[in-house]
């Protein structure tokens, strides 16, 4: 028996109106030809061919990309590392997971000030690009660790076995074996630790050195005094839908390959 | 010491690292600071040891803004999981082959600014916007609109945080046995019977795992309550930022952080190891 569920349905459509409203907003508003958030008056691409010449925005959009490709590759590494750690049981397991949920639940405004304090005034790092990047890494890192972990510990540990037992070596069991299987959460886990540190507000309004000011700082700093520049609304706007495009293909690509792949990517 | 302990800690290594000195060390020196002496000058916080800040901190003046942030987190965590369960459960059982895509799609609007979509809302939310507009035709529309509310600020931190709601969630629900549902209808309990007894313990790990990633950063934000709330918007988080950012206190704010620190703790001594393979 399948019941049809229509209750479900319809509020999981609710809940993708309310996560969807404020971007869609976004994107018309991104068109208005005046600068008001809240009153369409007409249409215009003023704001996208400001946004080109806007070299402010464009500067630290450069350093935000930067900051976070750089943390999302360091968190990454490392992040993917921890999870093979915690992949069995040992003795002190708990302590671990315990001391990795802390940057998932410590509040950003503790963190951002618990770093100020301790670049500023005991580790003497000049505040700007590094002490962002070490933060970054240091808040990003769970996340990454939370993704791939639960792909790892869902994994069949006899499927290395079976490689072992083939006559892999350890190195090409991992690299051909292990590897593809958890490639997806790999990605998911980079993903993650990109897109918090590109979107960081709080922690990062502590850390900008003078000229390494990130996007979103900029933007809070600006938008506190006059309110949201159409330059940003616009430029937002740009990132969701290169990002759903990004996605789109991903997912084709995705679906395609695991037809031509057939039954055997059932096995992962 | 075995080989495979180890091999554990070496690969856990580089994280603890990273973790102990640009985390644990900088936390350790806000609970120094949360002792010291206030200093006006640039040295912030000097000696000698007092409790003064915490005196401070827990003057009755504070406990309007204490009760204001626990609402707000309370009342976000209620939402979150009252949006974000039904969400999870459908996209896990009746997502079929397009379930990662909807996923997906459930991230994909965080991709924008975050600022960016606090001020839509803000535009959503105005005596002239959208949301008053519609609501005005079925004479539901409010004068001078939604925003400067508590209603608004628990419905920006709802939206700000909903993603860590529903993906711990979302991997509860997908591990969920969903025979177990049919098995309950069978023997003859009814709809609220099987969700109490049968859905809600074999999830129960996802939303606890969401509630945490949930309720503590939402008792720390004070972005959100800034740009959507009214006049008297301060929350624990604010009032910790404003000790720093003007340089105003520094041994005030830490004992507040230290205070919303010992709120963590507690919050994952509940827990227990319930929910730890999941966070």
């Amino acid at each position: 028996m399948n019941r049809r569920p229509r209750a479900l349905g319809a509020v999981t459509a609710l809940v993708f109106v309310f996560l969807y409203a404020p971007i869609a907003w976004l994107a018309i508003a991104s068109f208005n030809s005046s600068r008001s958030l809240s009153r369409i008056s007409g249409l215009s691409t003023q704001w996208y061919a400001a946004l080109a010449d806007d070299t402010r925005v464009l500067d630290s959009l450069r350093l935000t990309l930067q900051l976070a490709l750089a943390s999302a590759a360091i968190s990454t590494v490392i992040g993917t590392l921890a999870a093979f750690g915690l992949r069995r049981a040992f003795s002190g397991r708990g302590l671990w997971t315990v001391l990795l949920s802390l940057p998932l639940v410590v509040p950003e405004v503790v963190m951002g000030v618990a770093m100020l304090g301790f670049f500023v005034k005991i580790a003497g790092i000049p505040l700007g690009f590094g002490a962002l990047l070490f933060a970054h890494v240091a808040f990003s890192l769970s996340f990454v660790v939370v993704v791939v972990r639960s792909r790892v510990s869902g994994m069949d540990v006899r499927l290395e076995e079976a490689a072992a037992d083939l006559g892999a070596s350890p190195f090409v069991a991992f690299r051909t074996v292990t590897l593809p299987l958890v490639a997806p959460a790999v990605v998911a886990g980079a993903a993650f630790a990109f897109l918090l540190s590109f979107d960081d507000v709080v922690i990062s309004s502590y850390l900008t050195g003078v000229g390494s000011t990130t996007l979103p700082v900029f933007v809070y700093a600006q938008a506190s005094k006059r309110g949201i520049s159409p330059e940003i609304v616009a430029l937002s706007t740009s990132m969701v839908t290169a990002t759903a495009v990004l996605l789109i293909i991903g997912v084709v690509i995705a679906s395609w390959r695991a037809r031509k792949a057939g039954s055997v990517a059932q096995l992962a | 010491m075995s080989r495979r302990w180890l091999k554990a800690n070496a690969l856990l290594t580089p994280t603890g690292l990273w973790l102990g000195i640009f985390l644990i060390a900088p936390l350790a020196i806000v609970v120094q600071f949360s002792f010291a002496t206030r200093d006006t000058g640039v040295a912030r916080a000097v000696l000698p040891w007092t409790t003064q800040a915490y005196l401070t901190a827990l003057d009755p003046a504070f406990l309007p803004i204490f009760g204001r942030t626990l609402v707000y987190a309370v009342a976000t965590t209620v939402a979150c999981l009252l949006l974000g369960f039904p969400l999870a459960w459908f996209i896990a059982r009746h997502g079929g082959r397009y379930r990662t895509a909807l996923l997906a799609a459930v991230l994909i609007p965080f991709w924008s600014s975050y600022l960016a979509r606090i001020y839509a809302w803000k535009a959503l939310l105005d005596g002239e916007g959208l949301v008053n507009t519609v609501l005005g035709w079925v004479g539901l529309d409010r004068d001078g609109g939604f925003l400067l509310t508590h209603g608004a600020v628990i419905l920006g931190l709802t939206y700000g945080f909903l993603p860590f709601m529903v993906l711990p969630l979302y991997v509860a629900c997908e591990r969920f046995d969903f025979r177990l549902v049919e098995a309950s209808y069978d023997l003859g309990h009814g709809r609220t019977s099987t969700f109490f007894r049968v859905v809600l313990p074999g999830v129960f790990t996802g939303v606890l795992a969401g509630s945490l990633l949930v309720l503590v950063p939402a008792a720390g934000d004070f972005v959100t309550p800034k740009l959507l709330g009214g006049v008297d918007q301060s929350t624990f988080g604010s009032v910790i930022d404003d000790q720093f950012r003007g340089g105003n206190n520094w041994p005030l704010g830490s004992a507040m952080a230290v205070l919303l620190l010992v709120l963590v703790v507690l919050v994952l001594i509940l827990r227990g190891r319930r929910g730890e393979d999941v966070l």
